[in-house]
């Protein structure tokens, strides 16, 4: 298996789809995260219905190496439900914004997941055995008169079909008066942390009744509020560092030794505004979806709604590296605003060995940046290319002027179609793309 | 899919879509999305400054126009020598007459004797020149209702003075603190400033914004320009503020913020005239221009 390096001279073919088939996508359906754990064995997604499904992936079959290994359902379960704020007089939605894995310690395997009030930590345990041979009790549990006993014998265990379970071993209530964005969990693995969108809260994975809050930008006087907290995590290696962003295009690191509360940034990382560009959508435009540290944690990449940016955590007045997504909608910003399309938040992700980029954008497709060598490539996530192992062929846009052959034109892309979510495991070229209702999965290439 | 045609990038479609999608966002599953309502209430101002910039250069420019024919019809009539006498007669009284001379002799009176000072955006030496026609404008006795429509407060109209001796502007916006469930009423202040920040390079003097503000709507009221198509579901608002505007507005934290959108809208409802015009998005919109500030902030008060 390959380090998860290269992305263009890496051939992506088509491995599953998960989902329903029928364009009738039920709202509860909706793919709204996707996440690799961190051995990449299990895959988790969760839905608008407040539902999470893993998948597993299964052992290699070694006869077979060509065939590569599959994901198949390993438990599913309801996360969270729909509940009513009555004080508030609101609803709050069942729908899973985020998932994060524990790293695992144990047999059972541990997962954070969050509506937008609640985070659960849930433990998924396998059973394959169970005991026989009870001497008070039957075999189906009724208890035997003790009289009719006359010899005693040892339980013993036997195998059984597995069972995979989803036990809620936490939960972490009234920790946000706002939407929970985000949750990170600390590389020393006894914290993480949640952020809404002007909080940020630390919590103790065992207590579940308080939390510090480490982060606040809530003004005095709410109409002076001027930006929100939009995505925070925590830093891979650091378990005293975290960085958030903001709607207003910056993100700020904080060193959670300099002080209890981190409302003063350590680094604030910001890029001036290019004023040619500037129309009534740039503060939306700029506003960050998503941030995520490398693996090597050097690195950090945001997500605005045009671009992907990489930042050196050293140089907080411009990142490295900038790539365009989707340039050609630049143009198209009013009509996007019209139908709400210019807030869509998109996320992104790395690969391995922190040498590609990937995020989602509109038609079903999405791009891979790959940094090594400086090359992107367009690929789509559609029912047309579903062979097995079927090679995706780079898609192009057009975004004026004569359109090519293969090409499509801006008009013609379809901006129900998105992806949002995507992930890439951690040590293979394995990728996951969650379409609105559909998770794909692709694999590279073997030839 | 997006229309081939580019859509209107105009500044006061753009207030119409964004004040429909704040609107919207009370009645959404889950919340209201603070984030999301920061986001409009940022191209609401940007579409605001914009449409004031344009506004304010067009009838800087219709004036100088009409100024400059003016003038000219009177040079061609009077005598020079008699010009400074009639100037020195009417300096105090500019907001009695309707009549050209008065125009002429805001043209002549250096600017800091004007009384009202919409003052137009280029600073160039004629900016005298189209002032007296505004001076004609703001000394109109305005209409009562009209500043109804203009204050973004809860219905109903306590104590604020809409007289315009007074010359108060009196503003009141209902905030909601999620956190401690507090709801404060915070008057004045804010508004105006707000009005007058994004707009201090036209400003000269110390004139108060309310007659800034009744100025706008006096001119712009008698000229509807040609109408954007708004959608069926402006009814349907009207409709639903009117229910609101009953609600009674004690504690309840949600029925305030619902006044103060409603009150927006009630604006329309006491204009007798024109009410048909009122569910057109062009005419809320130009009303809405004047509460923005307060929309702005009763936005982000989530």
């Amino acid at each position: 298996m390959s380090a998860g390096g290269g992305g263009n001279d890496v051939q992506w073919c088509f491995s599953q789809v998960k989902g329903a088939i029928d364009d009738d996508v039920a709202e509860a359906d909706i793919i709204s995260t996707v996440e690799f754990n961190h051995s990449g064995e299990l895959l988790a997604t969760g839905d608008k219905g407040g539902r999470v499904v893993i998948f597993q992936q299964e052992t290699e079959n070694k006869s077979q190496p060509q065939c590569r290994s599959e994901y198949n359902v390993y438990s599913t379960f309801q996360s969270h439900e729909p509940e009513f704020d009555y004080l508030k007089s609101l609803e709050i939605e069942e729908k899973i914004n985020k998932i994060r894995w524990l790293p695992q310690k144990n047999a059972a395997q541990f997962l954070l997941s969050t509506n937008d009030k609640t985070i659960k930590l849930w433990k998924i345990s396998e059973r394959d055995k169970r005991p026989e041979g009870y001497n008070l009790k039957e075999e189906d549990g009724r208890y035997r008169d003790a009289a009719t006993i006359t010899t005693l014998r040892v339980p013993v265990f036997r195998p059984m079909d597995l069972m995979v379970e989803a036990s809620p071993r936490r939960v972490f209530v009234n920790g946000h008066t706002y939407h929970i964005n985000s949750i990170s969990v600390n590389s020393d693995n006894e914290t993480y942390l949640s952020a809404d969108d002007l909080r940020i809260n630390l919590w103790h994975l065992e207590i579940t009744d308080r939390s510090f809050n480490v982060v606040d930008i809530k003004p005095a006087n709410m109409e002076e509020l001027t930006e929100v907290i939009t995505a925070a995590e925590f830093h891979p290696h650091q378990c005293n560092t975290f960085v958030y962003s903001s709607s207003k295009g910056t993100i700020r690191l904080c060193d959670m030794r300099a002080s209890a509360l981190c409302d003063k940034h350590s680094k604030l990382f910001e890029e001036p505004e290019d004023p040619s560009n500037r129309s009534f959508f740039s503060e939306i435009i700029s506003s960050i979806s998503d941030v995520k540290f490398s693996h090597n944690g050097r690195y950090m990449m945001t997500r605005d709604y045009l671009s992907v940016k990489i930042w050196d955590l050293n140089m907080e007045n411009r990142p490295v590296e900038t790539y365009q997504v989707h340039e050609y909608l630049r143009s198209k910003l009013c009509s996007l605003y019209e139908n709400d399309c210019i807030f869509d938040k998109f996320e992104c992700c790395w690969n391995g060995n922190d040498s590609v980029v990937m995020t989602g954008s509109y038609n079903n497709f999405f791009r891979m940046l790959d940094r090594s060598q400086r090359r992107d490539v367009t690929l789509e996530a559609s029912r047309e290319s579903c062979k097995a192992r079927q090679v995706l062929k780079p898609r192009r846009v057009c975004a004026g002027g004569k359109r090519k052959k293969d090409e499509i034109s801006v008009d013609s892309l379809d901006f129900n179609k998105k992806i949002l979510h995507t992930a890439w495991h951690p040590q293979e070229n394995i990728i996951a793309v969650a379409t609105t209702n559909n998770l794909y999965i692709f694999q590279e290439k073997v030839n | 899919m997006i229309n081939t045609m580019e859509c209107a990038v105009d500044a006061q479609s753009l207030i119409s879509i964004s004040l429909r999608k704040i609107h919207n966002s009370r009645t959404q599953r889950g919340g209201i999305k603070l984030h999301k309502n920061l986001l409009v209430s940022y191209v609401l101002r940007n579409a605001r400054q914009v449409y004031m910039n344009e506004k304010y250069a067009e009838i800087y420019r219709m004036q100088q126009y009409e100024e400059v024919m003016t003038v000219c019809n009177e040079i061609q009539e009077l005598n020079p020598l008699d010009l400074v006498e009639d100037c020195e007669e009417q300096t105090g009284d500019c907001c009695g007459s309707a009549n050209e001379s008065a125009s002429l002799c805001g043209a002549l009176l250096p600017v800091s004797h004007q009384v009202p000072s919409v003052h137009h955006i280029q600073p160039s030496s004629a900016c005298s020149v189209p002032l007296a026609l505004q001076s004609e404008e703001v000394c109109k006795s305005p209409d009562p209702s009209f500043y109804r429509s203009c204050c973004a407060e809860p219905y109903p109209v306590s104590n604020c003075d809409f007289s315009p001796v007074n010359n108060m502007h009196c503003n009141k916006t209902t905030v909601l603190d999620l956190d401690t469930h507090v709801v404060t009423t915070v008057e004045n202040g804010y508004l105006h400033q707000d009005c007058c920040a994004s707009l201090q390079q036209c400003y000269q003097g110390a004139q108060s914004p309310a007659k800034k503000r009744k100025l706008d709507f006096g001119y712009y009221v008698s000229e509807i320009e040609e109408v954007p198509d708004f959608t069926p579901c402006k009814r349907a608002k009207f409709e639903d503020s009117s229910y609101a505007c009953t609600e009674p507005l004690d504690t309840s934290n949600i029925s305030n913020l619902i006044s103060i959108f409603g009150s927006g809208f009630t604006g329309l409802v006491s204009r007798q005239a024109d009410l048909e015009q009122a569910l057109n998005g062009q005419f809320c919109s130009k009303q809405a221009l004047a509460s923005l500030g307060a929309w702005t902030r009763a936005i982000v008060a989530f």
